[in-house]
């Protein structure tokens, strides 16, 4: 290997790590404020690229059926809610964005030339549509069991994990797809070059980063989430609902999941199902900061990334061993060195 | 008169059971799961195929195996005990093929796959007499492309394919053709179809120096080496196998694949092939066929193994149904007999000349070069 080569490497592992880290912050929030292991983190990747793809090929993409479907049934469990706690004046507030919002996306969407739109505009509807799938998901599957254990809450990741995967190839079918880059082109430097997509990736997730690091010290709505981290109980007996943390925590993944998706979905063909596997290496990356630090997991991702690529290139045939290996000795390594708490089980 | 009312009532009755022994076709494709964009064209086809075979009525129950190996098989008995089918057409994936055989023998039941490895029919033993399959073996296509490859200059290849039993039967059967050949294996390589990257596979290659990349790799996903090994600047041949032979790999690829070399059916190409083809006319029914149901373009390769497993039994069907009645024993014992003596019939993507040594029963006729030209296949002369 020279040092070119090496260079290659290092900016292919950089890429994915990158993309990796943003799915790793996503589940240790998820984690730490609903305790959810959130497997379907990698379907809102594929749903992001996906719905995109669709919208650019000029068709309504099939996901708005989906967010007209759960906000639909998201509405009438509120409702009947609302009704039942005699709190009839909050029905209004239920019925505008469950259902009135996801229609009037619909009259949108089915109003404007969706190919012909700039990539700009696309990627806002691409996120306006797959985004309220995250609370949505969350108020339906987690919401009736949030004080349940972990392992149940876990059970019922595996359940959406494996109804989204479905309904993907439903709604996209079993071929791949690939969007323009954002940017077309390569910076040359010299002995090598570097893709301006590749430039995205780094600055959009480096962006995210700061933006949810300034979300999380100095808004106060990040405040709730990260006192909600801290201690369910407590957190509620000062006035912060859980139902409001858990919502904001899903929305917060799906946006940074379907971002993620629109990210990489220049450099690499995505199908309905690759979304688990890039999910999962990102869980690695989570599992690395014990689902629970937020810089150690971001570092444990890029590990992984270049973990990924270096092991492309010596031994292609054993890269996933090689990535999923890595799980064994950080386990082990954190269950010697970590004090475990029995609290929450 | 008392007579002929009775032999009226037995002819009454004989047709009757005549009407009640329907041909029953159990058909188990992968139409979910990683092999759907093989499973969801062959799904379609059988929509498509005749509803009756020699006057009488084809019953077809359709399964989903969601490309899992125990599914498929779970199929087929379900198929030989409750429905007690007349021959078993699938599955869409050679592994699936693989382990249905045993209920296929078993149970007497003709099998007819829709996947590509030899392993399938050959050697057509105790249990392999009551399977047939219709896609063409990678043997013969990995020498249509070895071929090709002495036939323009190439002396070093290197390999990239799936790390599954697509990519590792291609890298046997290449490896062998290769060293009869005399091309020299200069990198042999190994990626995910859910990969997201194949730089480091695709820099030891360019670094190798070969005179031309082999892709093994079935369907969109093999488009990711490609456009990785363009986008690095490689300027060889890139050859790719009949596995992507679809029209949403060329969407995918798009102008990064534009001189890639395949081996495929002629199907691909129906309407290129010169006229005294024998292929010709049979591959355009289907390709007409296809296409007047799911739209212009939309015809696929894989499917067209399906409608070949349907002409075998239009053509087999009216010789066993001289011996037997359907849903009967000696029914499938004929049937199996008669698919062995099909000979020289014409379907989309060959020949078939069935033999008891042969229950595959292509020669070259079933496979074409192609090569992609501004965003279509085009045939190689």
């Amino acid at each position: 290997m020279d040092f070119q080569i090496a260079l290659l490497l290092g900016q292919d592992g950089l890429t994915n790590g990158a993309i990796y880290a943003l799915l790793a912050l996503a589940l240790v929030l998820v984690f730490a404020v609903t305790r959810v292991i959130f497997i379907p983190q990698g379907e809102f990747v594929a749903y992001g690229a996906l719905t995109l793809a669709m919208l650019q090929a000029g068709k309504l993409p099939a996901t708005l059926w989906l967010v007209l479907a759960l906000g639909a049934a998201a509405a009438v469990l509120d409702s009947a809610q609302a009704l039942r706690h005699g709190a009839s004046r909050r029905l209004p507030r239920i019925l505008a964005v469950n259902l009135a919002a996801p229609l009037l996306l619909w009259l949108l969407l089915a109003s404007v030339d969706l190919a012909g739109l700039p990539l700009l505009a696309q990627i806002v509807l691409t996120l306006a549509i797959v985004v309220p799938l995250g609370p949505l998901i969350y108020r339906l599957a987690y919401q009736p069991i949030a004080e349940a254990s972990v392992l149940m809450l876990l059970i019922v990741s595996v359940a959406v994990h494996v109804v989204l995967i479905g309904l993907g190839l439903l709604f996209f079918g079993a071929e791949g797809t690939r969007t323009p880059a954002f940017t077309d082109g390569a910076l040359d430097l010299g002995s090598t070059t570097l893709q301006y997509q590749t430039l995205w990736i780094l600055a959009s997730s480096a962006l995210l980063i700061v933006a949810l690091y300034a979300f999380f010290g100095r808004t106060i709505y990040g405040k709730a989430l990260r006192a909600t981290a801290l201690n369910r109980t407590g957190a509620r007996l000062m006035g912060i609902s859980t139902t409001m943390a858990g919502k904001l925590s899903f929305t917060l993944a799906a946006l940074i999941g379907a971002f993620s998706g629109i990210l990489i979905s220049p450099i690499t063909t995505l199908y309905y199902d690759s979304g688990f596997l890039i999910g999962l290496k990102g869980f690695v990356g989570a599992i690395i900061g014990g689902l629970a630090s937020y810089p150690v997991a971001a570092a444990g991702a890029l590990l992984v990334g270049f973990l990924e690529s270096y092991s492309s290139f010596y031994a292609s045939a054993y890269k996933e061993v090689i990535v999923f290996t890595l799980i064994i000795p950080v386990l082990l390594w954190r269950s010697l060195t970590s004090h475990h708490s029995e609290e929450d089980e | 008169m008392k007579q002929k009312k009775l032999l009226a009532m037995m002819l009454l009755a004989f047709s009757a059971t005549g009407a009640w022994a329907d041909i029953t076709i159990g058909v188990t494709v992968s139409a979910t799961g990683p092999a759907a964009s093989l499973g969801i064209p062959e799904k379609n086809t059988v929509a498509l195929v005749p509803k009756t075979i020699a006057g009488q009525k084809v019953n077809i129950i359709l399964l989903d195996d969601a490309s899992d190996t125990t599914t498929a098989v779970k199929n087929a008995k379900k198929f030989v005990t409750e429905s007690k089918v007349d021959v078993i057409v699938g599955s869409t994936i050679t592994p699936a093929s693989l382990a249905m055989i045993d209920v296929a023998a078993e149970s007497e039941t003709p099998m007819i796959s829709m996947a590509a490895s030899r392993a399938i029919v050959d050697p057509v033993d105790a249990k392999r007499r009551w399977v047939y399959k219709t896609p063409q073996n990678d043997a013969q296509m990995s020498t249509a492309i070895s071929e090709h490859m002495t036939n323009s200059g190439v002396k070093t290849v290197a390999y990239i394919g799936f790390s599954d039993a697509y990519g590792e039967g291609w890298a046997n059967e290449f490896a062998g053709v290769a060293k009869a050949r005399k091309l020299e294996i200069v990198a042999n390589e190994r990626f995910n179809r859910a990969d997201t990257s194949v730089t480091g596979q695709v820099l030891k290659i360019i670094a190798a120096k070969p005179d031309a990349v082999l892709i093994g790799g079935a369907g969109t996903p093999a488009a990711l080496p490609q456009k990785a090994l363009k986008e690095k600047g490689y300027k060889g041949t890139i050859y790719q196998t009949h596995g992507v032979a679809n029209n949403d790999f060329l969407r995918v690829c798009g102008k990064d694949c534009e001189g890639t070399f395949l081996p495929s059916g002629p199907v691909l190409v129906a309407d290129q092939l010169p006229a005294d083809n024998p292929v010709k006319k049979s591959a355009q029914e289907y390709v007409a066929k296809y296409e007047a149901a799911h739209g212009k373009g939309s015809v696929s390769t894989f499917g067209a193994h399906a409608w070949d497993a349907f002409k075998l039994l239009e053509a087999a069907v009216p010789v066993a149904l001289k011996k037997a009645q359907p849903g009967t024993k000696e029914f499938r014992a004929a049937l199996r007999d008669a698919l062995e003596g099909v000979k020289n019939l014409p379907v989309a993507h060959g020949v078939f000349n069935m033999s008891p040594t042969d229950h595959l029963g292509f020669d070259q006729r079933a496979r074409v070069m192609v090569k992609v030209e501004g965003g279509a296949w085009k045939l190689v002369k």
